[in-house]
């Protein structure tokens, strides 16, 4: 442990500060709490929000876990686990059964949450309302009337002009039926975990300065049309690594051909799959080339009889 | 029997700080407006017509006198027809306000573009005071947007484009039918036809004529053209300097002025 910081990286005040208004947006469910975000020691935009929240609440004998598009290995995972480490000294771990504390960029772990253990996301814009309304003021008044029906605004246009909702990630939820809460660039497969979750999930914003939190045991939903209902992610291929056929699949392209492999974004899950001694199909798959098609078959879905 | 009166002002003013001194946008207006009434608001540029039209819809808030408005009971209630009597807006709660200008008033703006959201195509445009009060159906939606679009004579085959890429008249025909899906009883209109080409004008008059007839709409039309007053509107306002200098049926206002500035005003109206 590096000695020349204090505990966590920040001071004891800026810790205090921020975890009075975690308290209060934990008491406000998916309510924006403002607070003042500091300078950290790397960019906007690679977490800083998160990072000050887990500094904020770390504590010697948390084992913490971090997570970047699922993955544990790679370069904003890797340099924040290590940024801890050597802040605070604490076990990091890769295993998300083991941990008490998950700081997640863009996903939420495959395997079911605890109540002993806390989710920390990293929010690039908290303002789910933003898009249509740009006016800060105007934005804090909806809120405050519960005047929600923008949102289904921008679900319609959708719809209208894409035949679906196409928001794939950053899909908006209500939280406790009172407050609209974008649940940062998680996909839409992950949102019906936040639905009644046990663990403590806290979202932080850096250059926003906004904090928000879904308390444990929260009812969450996903916004959508009676005749257009909230759906996720389904893959026809399972991963090729593991098997898995439920997990969130990352798809890659591995060679010019343009064939696909399919694995799990969850990289602990995967392995702990494939160390119990599930297989997949070790195989890319050639997909069939959807450019390639004469340009009649593909038929216009969304145009509706006038 | 008398019907109850819908709007209400009572010795109207608002002033602005102008160099230091306070000076009067408009002052001491008072009218009733009823069910089913256009009424005009005539006079030249500055004279307080649009601060009035403003305070009216309490967008902004009186310094002397009130505004009452006719309530309707929350449709939470079973009697959503029974009237709570005047209420002066100045007591209302905002959250009331902006439920009542969503409802039961409708604002057309003198530039569409203020009006509209530009951001989304006109369809949502449509249905966007619908899904405020909790329309979560689509097809529904669609549907109502489309007999809508028929209603103000636009090609429903438009519905799907951006308001931008309509034409002048079209995006003030799409305002009227965003502000007129929820079966207002009051519609502000804030020089509705400027801007617009004479034969433009004259079929949104045409359609504004028609609609008003059909939903019994109640409206106050601030216009400083006053062949819009005289075919739209059954009273008249006559402002000059923040104050009413004439007011009066629209026919007898225009064809017997008696103020000298309304005499003025009907001897400036070029007839071609």
């Amino acid at each position: 442990m590096d000695q020349h910081y204090n505990f966590a990286f920040l001071d004891e005040r800026t810790k205090k500060h921020i975890r009075r208004a975690l308290l209060k947006a934990v008491a406000v469910p998916g309510y924006q709490v403002p607070f003042g975000s500091r300078e950290m020691p790397f960019a906007y935009g690679w977490g800083t929000g998160g990072v000050q929240i887990t500094a904020s609440i770390i504590g010697r004998s948390d084992v913490l876990k971090v997570i970047d598009q699922g993955a544990d290995d790679t370069t904003n995972a890797v340099n924040i686990r290590r940024f801890f480490a050597r802040t605070t000294g604490v076990t990091t771990t890769e295993k998300t059964r083991e941990a008490t504390l998950i700081q997640t960029r863009h996903r939420i772990p495959e395997a079911p949450l605890t109540e002993s253990q806390t989710l920390v996301y990293q929010v690039p814009m908290p303002e789910p309302l933003s898009k249509l309304e740009p006016r800060r003021r105007e934005t804090i008044k909806m809120h405050a009337l519960s005047e929600y029906g923008l949102m289904h605004v921008r679900l319609y246009e959708d719809i209208a002009q894409l035949g679906a909702i196409s928001h794939a990630y950053d899909y908006p939820v209500m939280v406790n039926e009172r407050y609209l809460m974008s649940p940062s660039p998680i996909p839409k497969f992950d949102n019906p975990k936040m639905h009644m979750n046990p663990a403590l999930q806290l979202f932080g914003a850096g250059r926003e300065k906004r904090l928000y939190a879904i308390p444990p045991y929260t009812p969450v939903r996903s916004l959508d049309f009676e005749d257009h209902p909230f759906e996720v992610q389904r893959w026809d291929h399972a991963c090729a690594l593991c098997g898995a056929s439920e997990s969130y699949l990352d798809e890659m392209i591995v060679d010019d051909a343009g064939s696909r492999l399919f694995v799990c974004s969850d990289s602990d899950y995967c392995e702990e799959r494939r160390d119990a001694g599930h297989v997949g199909t070790q195989q890319a798959v050639t997909l069939h080339d959807a450019l390639a098609t004469p340009a009649d078959a593909i038929t216009p879905t969304q145009q509706e009889a006038a | 029997m008398k019907p109850n009166v819908l709007l209400s002002a009572r010795q109207v003013g608002k002033t602005f700080v102008h160099q230091g001194q306070p000076r009067w946008a408009c002052r001491g207006v008072s009218f009733d407006l009823y069910p089913g009434e256009v009424l005009a608001v005539v006079g030249e540029s500055g004279s307080g017509k649009s601060t009035l039209l403003r305070l009216l819809a309490a967008r902004l808030a009186c310094d002397e006198g009130s505004v009452h408005y006719d309530v309707r009971a929350e449709s939470s209630e079973k009697s959503a027809n029974e009237s709570a009597g005047l209420v002066d807006l100045a007591e209302l709660s905002e959250a009331r306000l902006r439920w009542l200008a969503r409802t039961d008033w409708g604002f057309v703006e003198q530039h569409a573009r203020d009006g509209l959201r530009m951001n989304v195509s006109g369809g949502a445009n449509v249905g966007e005071r619908l899904m405020a009060l909790g329309a979560r159906h689509y097809g529904h939606l669609r549907s109502e947007a489309s007999s809508w679009m028929q209603r103000v004579e636009l090609d429903t085959g438009r519905m799907d484009d951006l308001p931008a890429t309509y034409s002048g008249g079209m995006q003030q025909r799409l305002q009227i039918a965003r502000n007129l899906v929820t079966h207002p009883r009051l519609v502000f209109m804030d020089e509705p036809t400027t801007g617009l080409d004479v034969s433009v004008q004259a079929r949104l008059l045409d359609l504004l004529r028609e609609l008003v007839d059909e939903l019994q709409l109640a409206a106050v039309v601030v216009t400083h053209d006053l062949a819009v007053a005289r075919l739209l509107a059954q009273r008249m306002l006559v402002m000059k300097d923040g104050q009413v200098v004439e007011q009066g049926l629209t026919d007898r206002v225009l064809d017997d002025p008696q103020h000298p500035y309304t005499q003025l005003l009907v001897s400036s109206v070029l007839t071609p």
